[in-house]
């Protein structure tokens, strides 16, 4: 197990530095000139001409993505081009906003998700499994930002309930302000989620290891929750981690909507502003959170699965469980 | 064959035909396909006009504003209203179909053409340049797609082509991967040892052989991620970053609604739920498609 968790980490050491190359590269040909976007349109030639010596600019490609990179592992992502600060502190003063909101967002998704997945796979074809898959269709056709529109006009303008957009200061108006954002970001997921557990649920019951499960005596519960939860359970786990990029970035728009200060909203303003290091920074950080979250990911189905952590150990892994 | 089908439809049927008939007897998926049939109408439609009148309709109907009619609410004459400008909404959300669809789709069949060669390349030759083709793959999944968008959008400038660039580069991986395996489940198959036998080269397998035989998964595919590329472009433009206004992108007129949602909540309401009838279409009729071409749904 320890050998597969060891081998996994370090598959993700090549792709993380390819990603990085790649947004890098996409970002060098942002338009506009660094050393005239920070000085502005009246400076000399010649503060120009000595400011990009100093941010490097000249360099060749590699030699910049090559000094990137050994800042990167520094923890340091350069300075923004908008106000000079750190671009590490502008990220990581708005990551846990972000963090909190995506796994407030899967939380009510797994929460309210898998539960009515179970259900509707039990009462299949009644008129609540109807109702339900009717509902979570239209969920997962709809845009984050719409619905964020329609819960704001509801429940901020009609009702009252809860603010419009910005994240509370007080503890208590933190979790006030968290709730529209979360039904926004979850919802979608929750609905995708409940499909998927349906499907798996159903697919799983028909099975012969439960027939047998149950021949051999064992007792109703123990074949719900052993035989067939944790069987079911791989798909769910499969479509929650894939989906997780789809979050991340519908957690752009999340943020946009509702001012939440977090990396998403932090990515729109840098592009805005053409801050490219700042967009080059919120972008690796996301993807770097993504590819963590897809190995944890990786790790649990060999936890859920014993076939799939037998394949790691015999072969080098050519994708097989990062599908 | 299923046993409660009369018996003028045992007769011996062609692949495509059987998938047809499997697909017209789900009703969802046909009202799906009408729906999206419905949208292509009024997407000509309004092409058609705009040619016919030289774009004089669209400069006075749809860009031109009449702050008069500012907000006005839904009502006979404007039938969901009119926005910030004057403009009428139902019009506008018309006019705004072809965008949504055509890059929608756009951007899903680019990115076929573009990532279906490599994991069609990596799937047939296996070893190296499958591992070589697909880590590099593995990297693009890196970034989260709407991310990668938008940092593409951020490098190139925001305009409709570069839109599409960016979400079409954004799918490459997802196409490789589909390809890959399609390729590899049936490039083992006895048709293709005897292609090989009678002499033909890789590039005729591929393409003569293996190519039609695997591309009904990649076909299912575009049909069930067109919903999702029409969700991500009217995003990018909700966010400034795709279709710019005053075009009548569905997700451009979204934009303003914000700002105007406590005295004009049609703004809000009917363009989106435009956008959410598409997607669901799109779902649907790729639902439909998925099942009458699954071989092992068939029986």
């Amino acid at each position: 197990m320890w050998r597969y968790i060891l081998k996994r980490c370090f598959m993700t050491i090549p792709v993380l530095i390819g990603a990085t190359f790649m947004v890098f590269t996409i970002m060098h040909f942002a338009p506009g000139d660094p050393a005239r976007i920070i000085l502005g349109a009246d400076a000399t030639e010649a503060a120009l001409e000595s400011l990009r010596y100093e941010l490097g600019i000249n360099d060749p490609f590699l030699v910049r993505y090559g000094k990137y990179m050994v800042n990167l592992v520094h923890g340091d992502m350069g300075t923004s081009y908008r106000n000079g600060q750190s671009v590490t502190t502008l990220i990581m003063g708005r990551l846990n906003n972000t963090i909190s909101l995506a796994m407030a967002g899967i939380l009510f998704a797994i929460v309210v998700g898998i539960p009515v997945g179970i259900i509707s796979a039990i009462k299949q074809y009644s008129s609540l499994d109807n109702v339900t898959m009717f509902i979570t269709l239209f969920l997962t056709a709809m845009p984050t930002f719409w619905l964020a529109l329609i819960l704001v006009i509801v429940f901020s303008v009609n009702l009252g309930w809860f603010p419009a957009s910005g994240m509370g200061r007080t503890l208590g108006a933190f979790w006030v302000s968290l709730i529209l954002p979360t039904l926004t970001l979850g919802s979608g997921f929750a609905a995708l989620i409940a499909r998927t557990t349906r499907a798996s649920v159903l697919d799983v019951v028909r099975q012969d290891y439960i027939d047998m499960a149950r021949a051999k005596g064992l007792s109703e519960n123990a074949v719900i929750w052993r035989h067939m939860l944790k069987n079911a359970l791989i798909p769910i786990v499969t479509v929650i981690g894939l989906n997780f990029g789809v979050l991340l970035g519908g957690s752009v728009l999340t943020e946009s909507i509702f001012s939440w200060p977090g990396v998403g909203r932090f990515v729109v303003e840098s592009i805005s502003f053409k801050d490219t290091p700042a967009v080059l920074g919120c972008v690796v950080t996301l993807a770097i959170l993504f590819t963590f979250v897809n190995l944890i990911v990786d790790l649990l189905y060999a936890f859920l699965d014993p076939r799939i952590k037998s394949q790691y150990r015999s072969v080098w892994p050519r994708g097989g469980a990062s599908k | 064959m299923n046993p409660k089908t009369s018996p003028a439809t045992s007769r011996a049927r062609t692949p495509f035909e059987q998938s047809l008939k499997q697909f017209l007897k789900n009703k969802m998926a046909v009202a799906g396909l009408v729906t999206v049939l419905l949208l292509f109408g009024v997407a000509l439609a309004t092409i058609v006009v705009d040619l016919a009148t030289d774009n004089a309709f669209y400069n006075n109907h749809i860009i031109e504003q009449d702050l008069m009619h500012r907000l006005a609410k839904p009502s006979m004459k404007h039938l969901f209203g009119c926005d910030e400008f004057g403009r009428d909404l139902f019009l506008r959300i018309l006019w705004g179909t072809k965008y949504s669809l055509f890059i929608g789709i756009g951007a899903i069949i680019l990115s076929l053409l573009l990532g279906a060669p490599f994991g069609m390349i990596a799937g047939y030759y296996g070893g190296r340049i499958d591992n070589l083709i697909m880590r590099f793959m593995d990297i693009i999944l890196a970034v989260p797609f709407m991310l990668l968008a938008m940092a593409i959008v951020a490098a190139l400038g925001t305009s409709t082509p570069n839109l599409l660039i960016a979400l079409s580069v954004s799918g490459i991986a997802r196409f490789a991967r589909i390809a890959r395996a399609s390729v590899m489940t049936v490039k083992d198959n006895e048709f293709v040892e005897a292609a090989r036998a009678i002499g033909a080269g890789d590039a005729e397998i591929l393409l003569k052989y293996i190519l039609p035989n695997a591309l009904s998964p990649n076909l299912v595919q575009v049909s069930l991620g067109v919903g999702n590329s029409i969700l991500m472009v009217a995003g990018l433009s909700y966010l400034g970053l795709g279709v710019q206004p005053p075009h009548p992108e569905w997700g451009t007129i979204l934009t303003s609604a914000k700002i105007y949602m406590r005295d004009a909540w049609h703004i809000s309401v009917f363009p989106g739920a435009f956008l959410v009838v598409a997607v669901i279409a799109f779902n649907l009729f790729g639902d439909g498609l998925r099942d009458a071409l699954d071989p092992k749904l068939k029986k």
